[in-house]
């Protein structure tokens, strides 16, 4: 066995027991076929020569590509990264620098663990997707591999992780808390929560079943026969009080809405808490599923405002953060729903953002975007109208005219209020129209900058800014050339400054 | 005449498709470029990245794109060599057309996707260009990079040619793509990368 621990970068090859793990775990797979023939052909005598000639013959062809495999990947510790070469008849070529690797983990599937043998997995910040993989390597190899990686790693990261302990000490303060919301705040969130979806889709249900119902709602005879009954039953009520039942079933509908808006909001959202502890942000909350999650705060790539509709007329407003999610799955998290902008902002200067001040500059996105944007729904929807007026309906012509009239005013509206501001520290977006969003990002964690342009927007000059969030999206589209390239540079200028290992202040 | 100055998005290639046209740029391809020479220079000019000039693909490149796109358009060719033998329509009604696109597709559109792309390796950052109607100029930061691979596919390998792809954190551009590359400047491009990475985090 080579020493793991040689400093000269000399390629090593993986165990040579990982490709008869490697084959037997081809011959698992080929085992199915075989059986399939062999019962395929059980009436014929030479059936089970048959099967076991392929079953031969996938092993061999199995074995050989897994011992071809082996012989080609190679993998070499070098002074400042570790690579893997691979491929028969494509080469792949991986490095990793060690400053990068943020975990390693030893994986044991069944087959090789009955060799003795692991996989070895290195985890960068790149989150899991296309990470580097080493397979496979005793146990023994795997291990000493892990240390020494992570000893050339620390060897780096050392003087950051005792700046980690001692704040971890120095803070043993009990954890404040930045945001809670008590039962009134909760209902008063529900009612906002209504949701026109879920009335549709009980107005739905009760076409759907309406034969659970004591009656027929759709038998137009027998509500004719309850309107002409001797005296008309409800005829003769008079028109107010149909007016009034009218009035009453949509009551109805609305209540299902609210309800359910509210016992949503209740169940997710119940007993809402977020702290600030020494380990990050933690946020509770949930009636029957409570969760329990844990943010460090150097982790924090963007924050988001948000609001809705209504909640926006009453000064209602959302925070979530986009984070670089490592155990739970999503990237974006709320860390207060339901508040006023005075309780969001300790939220945001917690997280390390300046919430925008009077003096930014903000700039609006190009008007030729907007433009061409209403014009193209012209071309479409204008034509569309013309057709449908020929064929002889010409009031339902209006719907297309009125849906082209629509995304044009959206487009002057958008034109009009989404904008975005560069400051000193970070990047302003706000985007949306009936309800705006603001997302905040500290230029220094983005992680790349891409200006991409259609042929339509190179003709008429304006392009879509795409940035690199860890755990999140975030673009600006239809803005003009040169501020693109006014805002590229800039937030380059900024990311160049630091290195990513840096970013964990 | 030859390397037509690729700015960033406006690219204007030759609108011409004439005959002619084609045959002088398919002599001008041939001029051979030491790639390397202008990956030094420009790391060493340490241009900012808005007005520097783009470092063209290894001309092998096109000779990749063109086995690509001749791989794509034979089964269309067998396709209409088939409907040709039904004799359904007059004579040369199905070639013709076919093999007329598949010209196109092999001679002209290599060629222009290939003067589309560009690439400039900065000191401390990698801008990749690339697009012919959706245009995208990407730069990644050399302190953002989480690893680096160089692969070659079969072709690749026959051309001597490499990608160069850099991962990064972002879900957006979580990787790029820099194809077209000697494989030797690859190699070179990547140590350089992985060098500053270093240097910067220690």
């Amino acid at each position: 066995m080579s020493d793991a621990r040689g400093l000269a970068p000399v390629p090593k090859r993986t165990n040579p027991l990982g490709f008869v793990a490697s084959g037997v775990q081809a011959l698992q797979r080929g085992v199915l076929p075989m059986l399939a023939v062999g019962w395929g052909m059980r009436d014929e005598g030479i059936g089970l020569i048959v099967a076991l000639g392929v079953g031969l013959l996938l092993a061999l062809f199995g074995g050989g590509m897994a011992y071809l495999k082996w012989r080609k990947l190679t993998y070499t510790l070098g002074e400042t990264d570790i690579r893997v070469e691979s491929g028969i008849v494509s080469r792949a070529t991986r490095s990793v620098p060690f400053e990068r690797i943020q975990d390693v983990s030893l994986e044991q599937a069944l087959v090789p663990r009955l060799f003795g043998l692991v996989e070895v997995r290195f985890e960068t910040g790149a989150g899991g997707k296309d990470e580097l993989k080493l397979a496979y390597l005793s146990e023994k190899e795997g291990e000493a591999l892990r240390d020494v990686v992570r000893a050339r790693k620390d060897g780096v990261t050392e003087t950051i992780s005792e700046a980690d302990t001692q704040t971890g000490t120095v803070v043993e303060a009990p954890p404040s808390v930045l945001f809670a919301m008590n039962t009134q705040r909760l209902l008063t969130f529900g009612l906002f929560e209504f949701s026109l979806a879920v009335v549709a889709v009980v107005a739905g249900a009760a076409q759907q079943f309406d034969f659970l119902l004591p009656f027929d709602i759709w038998d137009w005879g027998g509500w004719k026969d309850l309107l002409a009954e001797p005296g008309g039953r409800l005829e003769h009520l008079g028109f107010a009080l149909q007016v009034i039942g009218a009035l009453a079933a949509l009551a109805a509908l609305a209540m299902i809405g609210i309800i359910s808006g509210i016992g949503k909001t209740v169940l997710r959202d119940w007993g809402f808490r977020l702290e600030q502890t020494a380990k990050g942000f933690r946020r509770r909350r949930g009636l029957l599923t409570r969760t329990d999650v844990v943010m460090p705060v150097h982790r924090v790539q963007a924050a988001r405002v948000t609001t809705g509709i209504l909640r926006r007329r009453f000064g209602w407003h959302g925070l979530s953060f986009v984070s670089l999610a490592q155990d739970s799955g999503a990237g974006n998290h709320v860390v207060a729903p339901f508040g006023t902008m005075a309780e969001l902002e300790p939220i945001i200067r917690a997280a390390r953002f300046d919430p925008p001040d009077v003096h930014l500059d903000w700039q609006r996105g190009s008007a030729r975007y907007r433009l061409d944007g209403a014009l193209l729904a012209g071309a479409i929807l204008v034509p569309a109208a013309a057709l449908v007026a020929a064929t002889g309906r010409p009031w339902l012509a209006m719907a297309p005219i009125l849906g082209a009239a629509f995304l044009t005013l959206r487009g002057v509206f958008l034109w009009r209020f989404e904008r975005n501001a560069l400051s000193p520290k970070q990047l302003f977006i706000g985007s949306g129209w009936l309800a705006p969003t603001l997302a905040i990002a500290n230029r220094v964690k983005l992680q790349s900058v891409e200006i991409s342009q259609s042929f339509i927007g190179r003709w008429r000059g304006y392009v879509t800014l795409q940035l690199g969030l860890a755990g999140g999206t975030m673009a600006l589209h239809g803005i003009s050339e040169a501020r693109a390239r006014e805002l590229r540079k800039a937030i380059l200028a900024s990311i160049t400054a630091t290195d990513f290992s840096e970013l964990a202040d | 005449m030859c390397r037509k100055p690729i700015s960033p998005l406006h690219w204007s290639g030759g609108v011409s498709t004439s005959g002619v046209d084609v045959a002088i740029e398919l002599g001008c391809v041939l001029v051979k470029q030491d790639s390397m020479s202008a990956i030094t220079e420009n790391s060493a000019a340490e241009i900012s990245d808005e007005d520097s000039v783009l470092t063209p693909l290894h001309h092998n490149h096109v000779k990749l794109l063109r086995v690509q796109a001749f791989l794509v358009s034979v089964p269309f060719v067998i396709g209409s060599l088939v409907l040709e033998s039904a004799q359904m329509l007059p004579a040369g009604s199905f070639v013709i057309p076919v093999l007329l696109a598949a010209a196109f597709l092999i001679i002209r559109i290599p060629l222009r996707r290939h003067h589309a792309r560009g690439f400039t390796m900065g000191g401390d950052r990698l801008r990749v260009v690339r697009g012919l109607l959706f245009r995208s100029d990407t730069v990644v930061p050399f302190g953002r990079v989480q690893h680096i691979d160089v692969n070659q596919g079969p072709l690749e390998r026959y051309f001597g040619l490499a990608t160069l792809t850099l991962h990064t954190a972002g879900n957006h551009n979580s990787s790029v793509h820099l194809p077209g590359l000697l494989n030797a400047d690859a190699l070179a491009m990547r140590e350089a990368i992985r060098s500053h990475i270093k240097s910067e985090a220690s």
